[in-house]
């Protein structure tokens, strides 16, 4: 008997689910120069977050030095063998902050990521669905939103809040939501046009029924290409209001923060600022790149050279 | 529409104004002289109607009121920002152009490369490394600031240190002036120039896929007249559209150039008032910026019919 036999049906399904998951990640890898390096970038980044994270949880530092662990004797070293990304006014280790604010950063830009789809997505799914007075009043709502430049706008509700995680949070989602809530009810009025909605309707399918088995499985793969995109800027506003003061509080590593600390020494200790704001960069490009490639792998009419914002 | 932008405007509390260590006494006194206990529709009233005559309260920073403080920041700040787009729209423009009619070389692979990377670098982050590099290791540029130190600025009265200069016959104020706004206006101008580009190359390779320009070209017009005269003009509007919606994201940059430039503009003021919780400030720039924004945005609107008769204005 070989060891497929023994295994039970539901194991079997998701192993093969697993794996064509699997071969659909390999293969987007492979699809073009630029999805190779954006999952490339990613993958770091997402592998040193979580494991920054499990350090975190286990009350311990995947480096040599603890990430808020004074040593005044060896403050403002500048980068050499012992303290690779040198080290800050209060003698921490760079390298150490940087690594342990990846899980941060990555956690806060999920979760103003995660909060602006779902509001977004329900606002234009109703908008677009229902229509009329709904429609008109939703949108203006988000047009509202909209008429605020991104940042001063999340600057002022994060200063409403008192600022730290949770308000940088709110604020953050609350100036991204509206695009998600214009980009779901564009699509829904166009889907809602199509013959397919109407047979549905004329079999007798319920507005729940359209909603959850219709119209989301057509539009939530634009929701996670526009999210793998936003993840890049939803971290630098994050580590913008950061380094206004208004996110993460000290001693957090966090780098937009630790790049405003650094401000009283430039420009004599460039390292407190080029390392932070560096690993900003890289974690911001790679997601770029990734919804830039996603989009074309995901919707090939476009053509690869047409894919832009 | 004022309505809705001062949507925002009741949120901000009174326990901040008498201080963190005031006594019960001297807030409750505060709360009556600001008119706290009245009903919130009532305050809210209040506030519109001071904010109408131009009266958003005094700042607890500067101690002076508001609107003489804007009046004050807002032209040091404009004047970068009027800089930061003209050159981000040209040279996003160009290089759009570029990426468009070289579409799948190496000049349109380059160009993207750029348009990304200007996108994902933090621009306060820039700031600092331009910082390190023009002036502490090159020395070829001023640190911060609008003029040399121990200069004297000429008399206020456009606030555009250029215009100022200039009306002041300073030639040698002027050149200390563009030496200082180098720098500033190049970081600012890098993430909305980077936007542009996409824009603008999305934009002409839509039209340039179009039938009309494939006619143009078989009547033997040259490329860079059809480029400029059939493609360009075609593509216009989308470049108009982001021109307005960047003007949102240089003010945001503002806030940072100027804090780490010590450009002594709104957008310092407003991280000052951020980081002193000074909320009468942030609530009265929140709504001019947005004000000036939508105008903006609504001159962008009207200028479409301008740039393509097709549109109507309805």
């Amino acid at each position: 008997m070989t060891m497929q036999g023994n295994v039970t049906r539901p194991q079997r399904a998701r192993r093969e689910l697993m794996s064509s998951i699997l071969r659909r990640v390999w293969d987007f890898t492979r699809s073009s120069g630029q999805a190779t390096l954006a999952m490339m970038i990613v993958t770091l980044v997402a592998v040193t977050a979580l494991l920054a994270f499990g350090a975190y949880v286990a009350d311990s530092h995947l480096t040599a030095f603890d990430p808020l662990k004074m040593n005044i004797r060896a403050r403002l070293e500048p980068p050499g063998l012992e303290h690779w990304m040198g080290s800050d006014k209060i003698g921490r280790d760079m390298l150490s902050r940087v690594i342990a604010g990846s899980w941060i950063s990555l956690s806060v830009s999920m979760a103003v990521l995660f909060v602006a789809a779902i509001v977004g997505t329900t606002v234009g799914l109703v908008a677009g669905y229902v229509g009329g007075i709904v429609d008109e009043i939703l949108m203006r709502i988000t047009d509202l939103f909209l008429a605020f430049p991104a940042l001063i706008l999340a600057a002022a509700i994060a200063a409403s809040f008192g600022g730290g995680m949770l308000s940088t949070t709110v604020a953050l989602a609350a100036v991204f939501w509206p695009w998600y809530a214009r980009l779901i009810r564009s699509r829904i009025l166009s889907l809602k046009q199509q013959d397919f909605i109407a047979a549905s309707r004329c079999l007798g399918a319920s507005h729940t029924r359209l909603i959850f088995s219709s119209l989301l499985p057509m539009v939530w793969p634009l929701v996670i290409v526009q999210a793998t995109t936003d993840v890049g800027f939803v971290i630098l506003a994050a580590s913008g209001l950061s380094f206004l003061g208004l996110g993460a509080q000290p001693p957090t590593p966090e780098w937009g923060a630790m790049i405003f600390d650094s401000l009283t020494h430039q420009p004599a200790s460039w390292w407190l600022a080029v390392f932070p704001g560096g690993a900003i960069a890289l974690v911001a490009i790679g997601f770029n790149l990734l919804g830039d490639s996603l989009r074309d792998y995901l919707d090939p009419s476009l053509g690869a050279s047409e894919a832009g914002v | 529409m004022t309505f809705a932008l001062a949507r925002l405007l009741p949120g901000n509390p009174a326990r901040l104004i008498a201080g963190a260590r005031a006594d019960a006494d001297a807030v409750a006194a505060v709360r009556e002289r600001l008119g706290l206990d009245d009903p919130i529709a009532a305050q809210f009233a209040t506030y519109v109607g001071n904010v109408l005559q131009g009266d958003f309260g005094h700042s607890i920073v500067t101690r002076r009121p508001i609107s003489q403080d804007i009046l004050t920041f807002f032209p040091a700040t404009l004047e970068l920002v009027i800089v930061a787009a003209l050159l981000s729209l040209v040279l996003g423009t160009l290089f759009g152009v570029l990426a468009a009619v070289s579409s799948g070389k190496p000049a349109d692979a380059g160009v993207r490369g750029l348009a990304v990377m200007g996108l994902s670098v933090p621009d306060f982050w820039l700031a600092l490394v331009f910082q390190l590099i023009f002036f502490a290791m090159l020395g070829l540029l001023p640190f911060g600031g609008r003029l040399g130190t121990g200069v004297t600025a000429p008399e206020f009265v456009t606030g555009f240190m250029t215009i100022d200069s200039l009306r002041a016959g300073r030639l040698d104020l002027l050149g200390d002036a563009l030496n200082h706004m180098i720098l500033p206006v190049i970081v600012l101008a890098i993430p909305s120039m980077a936007i542009t580009i996409r824009v603008v190359r999305t934009s002409m390779l839509e039209v340039l896929n179009q039938d009309f320009i494939r006619t143009a070209r078989s009547k033997g017009i040259a490329p860079t007249r059809v480029y400029r005269h059939h493609a360009l003009r075609n593509a216009l509007l989308p470049i108009v559209t982001i021109f307005g919606l960047n003007t949102g994201l240089l003010i945001s940059g503002a806030v940072f150039i100027e804090l780490i430039y010590d450009w002594p503009g709104l957008g310092r003021y407003t991280a000052n008032a951020i980081s002193a919780s000074d909320y009468n400030a942030i609530m009265a720039i929140t709504l001019v910026v947005s004000i000036a924004y939508t105008l903006i945005n609504f001159l962008v609107d009207l200028s479409y019919s301008l740039l393509d008769p097709r549109v109507s204005l309805s």
